[in-house]
């Protein structure tokens, strides 16, 4: 038997982002026995590079926004694939739980008369933005790790959740390593929610933090939770041309141009009214287009420019200060005096853990809250502002959720054993990655995984590029049996750790392209280029993907689209 | 043409082999334009020593994972570009904190202080309703909520190297942030908690911490600050104000 530890606790949650942190907040203040358990320090999450906001229609600055405009927002914005009972759901909680947040003392920038301050943003008919400056997931983030601080919520950090443990469809815990000691622990617990986060780094250029591989998805999915619409990935329009890192969709919420080559403002061909701020997949689709018909800047034409240089330095200065930073460190220029080179990067992952609207999956005991879950009120394409809002308002629900659900369940006697099982399987994992065959390199695998799935299934699609990409993926995963983990020490095994969690990413890769491959039309961000129009009659249904452990494959099937509240129509800006 | 690769000579420590201590180790990293020397540690483990350790997230310069000291100063291992570096570049963990594993350290004696300041907002009785705070009254905080925990001023403190107990610049940082905060109730129990004999009046006014700080935030500015107001305190109380 695996050498373990044990922790017990009534609620679980995987992840310190702001949904995972929400959660334990709304837990704690229960009165719950909550605890966290995140692969960083529980401050390091990527909820804290969100820059430009959070929406709620407070209607702080235009007085006759609402919940319900706010809520046709976003179904618009997700081209109707968004459930929409949860979207307006969403976007009525929005608005108190935002004034909760306030009161948690984040701080927020103000309006005149002292309110919640709120920008433009993409996609969106009012100014309902709320930010603090372009720092916002950081402030909120901040705000409530201190109330965790507040609760005293235990938060087990430097630990990778590797293993669920379940019977008989019911969630008794999870298996993570204890990056610092080197040893499997088990956590023992009647609800888990998973809060881990996007999934980018199945791609290569993403704006995501190296944490974002994905694994946190399949644990669920290898255990019988399907894996809902993993095709909607969205390409954030303003990646830093160097290195993916993200700049703000505030710059062009505060004014800021677009331009190719010719210093033309080309949104104007795209998207005449809206320009610069239409919704993401429309911007990205049409920076792409530029660099692929010539028109990208550079020597080797691969990128456009953010032009800020227009608006007054002092605008910059106290409301993108960190864009402005993050330009200056990692492409050389300050964007008072000079464009930046931009281009679409992988941001966002639309899909996710299949969840209702109350974040409970089909397992029971097992929650799914923020990027990582699917519920879905993005549907295929996620407005600006619409995430760190999904964080705020599920992650909350799941702590109620998961609190009413302790309350109502009991420990099951047959947990400890259970996990511990399921501790052995994960050490025999680790066994054979360090007793394998080594006639493959892991690390050159998961490049070849990133390369394949941005080159075929970034901005644009067609069948053949997703069927190469298809291929390659399969190759992959036969290729991962023969990988061997050279370094063998237990403690801070980061090499390890990598390629333990690659094996689950190639399964990710495997659901988005199946998904992409079935959905023959364009909606949203997932756009078909043999495949040009969005087809309701076909497609205007949610992809879900189960895991075939017999076939260790993915099989496709689809549910329904809740549509009662708004008509669909076609989606122009 | 600058030469194609660089030196990172990296202070390492084993804990599974812990007798043979800390050592020096050199690695051949490929110099390329725009590459990090966090990029260049993800060379190291990839391709030639899966051994080595750090912690990283974000890799924007935001989250605060990988400070480090490199050739004698405090830097995000992320937004540090590795052609600024002429020569060998060294690499070591924070010093002052316990080394768990070459670059790892435990913070647990940074963030003990942290939780020392009670981080958190306490709402005043008269906002519970609604929350009104100006630009003004939020401009008092000013960059003081941009702290990321990184936990470099810490390490550079030489008040922190002399008493352990000292709650050092960060914590006094935040603490600054909470007694600024116009929504906040607990000013006076705040300026408490800071004046003892290992709080503010510990702090030599030496500046290392604005100099260490990734952020450019200025720690000994909001101690000085704080230390006002508690002589304001104590001359309130003195004289029945």
């Amino acid at each position: 038997m695996a050498d373990v530890e044990i922790f017990k606790h009534d609620i679980l949650i995987v992840g310190t982002g702001l949904a995972g942190l929400s959660a334990a907040v709304e837990a704690a203040q229960r009165g719950k026995d909550v605890a966290t358990v995140s692969i960083t320090q529980a401050y390091r999450s990527h909820s804290s590079a969100a820059q430009g906001g959070i929406n709620a229609a407070l209607a702080n600055v235009a007085e006759d926004d609402s919940a319900e405009r706010h809520g046709f927002d976003t179904t618009k914005g997700s081209d109707y694939l968004a459930d929409q009972k949860a979207v307006l759901a969403m976007t009525e909680q929005a608005i108190p739980r935002i004034l909760e947040l306030d009161k948690l003392g984040i701080p927020f920038s103000r309006t005149e008369d002292g309110k919640i301050a709120q920008r433009p943003f993409g996609g969106a008919g009012y100014p309902r933005t709320c930010y603090s400056t372009d720092k916002t997931g950081a402030v909120i983030m901040m705000g409530l790790y201190e109330q965790c601080l507040y609760h005293e919520v235990p938060m087990y950090e430097d630990r990778i959740v590797l293993s669920i443990g379940e019977k008989e469809n019911k969630i008794k815990g999870v298996v993570a390593i204890n990056l610092i000691t080197g040893k499997l622990e088990i956590f023992q617990a009647s609800a888990v929610i998973f809060a881990v986060g996007g999934a980018g780094r199945v791609f290569k250029d993403t704006t995501n933090s190296w944490h974002n591989s994905g694994f946190g998805f399949v644990l669920p999915y290898f255990k019988g939770v399907p894996l809902k619409d993993m095709e909607f990935v969205q390409f954030h329009p303003t990646g830093l041309a160097t290195n993916a890192v993200l700049l703000s969709e505030a710059a062009r919420g505060e004014g800021g141009y677009l331009r190719n080559k010719d210093g033309e403002r080309f949104m104007k061909n795209y998207a005449a009214d809206k320009m610069e701020l239409a919704p993401r997949d429309i911007v990205a689709r049409s920076i792409q287009t530029e660099i692929n018909e010539g028109r990208g800047c550079g020597p080797d034409g691969d990128y456009v420019e953010l032009d800020l240089t227009h608006l007054p330095a002092e605008q910059i200065l106290s409301r993108l200060p960190q864009v402005r930073e993050l330009a200056i460190r990692f492409a050389g220029t300050d964007l008072i005096e000079e464009p930046a080179p931009i281009r679409p990067s992988t941001h966002y992952t639309m899909g996710g853990i299949s969840v209702n609207d109350k974040t409970e999956s089909e397992m029971t005991g097992l929650y799914a809250a923020g990027e990582c879950s699917c519920i879905s009120v993005h549907g295929a394409n996620r407005l600006g502002g619409n995430s760190l809002l999904e964080c705020c308002v599920f992650g909350k629900i799941s702590g109620v959720s998961t609190s009413e659900f302790v309350e109502a369940n009991k420990v099951d006697d047959d947990a400890l054993e259970v996990l511990q099982k399921e501790a052995d399987e994960v050490e025999a994992n680790i066994q054979n990655l360090f007793n394998g065959e080594g006639s493959e390199d892991g690390f050159k695998l998961m490049a070849e995984m990133q390369k394949v799935l941005s080159k075929n299934l970034g901005v644009f699609r067609n069948k053949e590029g997703i069927t190469k990409a298809q291929e390659t993926i399969k190759d992959l995963k036969e290729r991962y049996k023969k990988i061997k983990v050279k370094y063998t020490g237990r403690i801070y095994n980061w090499e390890l750790a990598r390629l333990y969690m690659l094996g689950g990413q190639l399964h990710l890769a495997e659901v988005i392209v199946e998904g992409a491959l079935k959905r023959e039309e364009f909606r949203g961000s997932h756009c078909r280029t043999d495949f040009m129009k969005r087809n309701d009659k076909k497609f205007m249904k949610h992809t879900m993907a189960h895991y075939d452990v017999k076939n260790d494959t993915c099989k496709i099937s689809y549910s329904k689209v809740d549509l009662s509240i708004w008509e669909p129509e076609e989606r122009k800006y | 043409m600058m030469s194609e690769q660089v030196i990172f000579r990296i202070k390492r420590f084993d804990p599974e082999n812990a007798e043979q201590g800390s050592y020096w180790e050199d690695f051949k990293v490929d110099r390329k334009k725009g590459k990090t020397l966090l990029e260049g540690l993800f060379d190291i483990m990839e391709n030639l020593d899966g051994s080595l350790a750090f912690r990283f997230a974000c890799r924007a310069g935001i989250c605060g994972s990988d400070a480090a000291y490199v050739n004698g100063k405090y830097v995000l291992a992320c937004q540090e570009q590795i052609s600024f570096y002429t020569g060998t570049i060294k690499i070591e963990p924070l010093p002052f904190y316990p080394i768990i594993k070459d670059l790892v350290i435990d913070m647990e004696p940074f963030f003990s202080k942290i939780r020392a300041v009670n981080p958190f907002v306490i709402l005043k009785k008269s906002l519970e309703k609604e929350v009104i705070q100006s630009s003004e009254e939020k401009e008092l905080m000013g960059n003081s909520i941009d702290c990321i925990l990184c936990g470099s001023c810490y390490s550079s403190c030489v008040t922190v190297w002399t008493d352990p107990e000292y709650l050092g610049p960060a914590a006094l940082l935040k603490a600054f942030r909470f007694v600024r905060d116009s929504r906040d109730a607990m000013t006076d129990e705040r300026i408490g908690l800071i004046n003892g004999n290992h709080g503010v009046w510990r702090c030599h006014t030496a500046f290392n911490c604005g100099e260490a700080c990734p952020k450019e935030l200025n720690p000994t500015e909001a101690i000085a600050y704080l230390k006002r107001q508690a002589v304001k305190k104590r001359f309130s109380r003195l004289f029945g104000k």
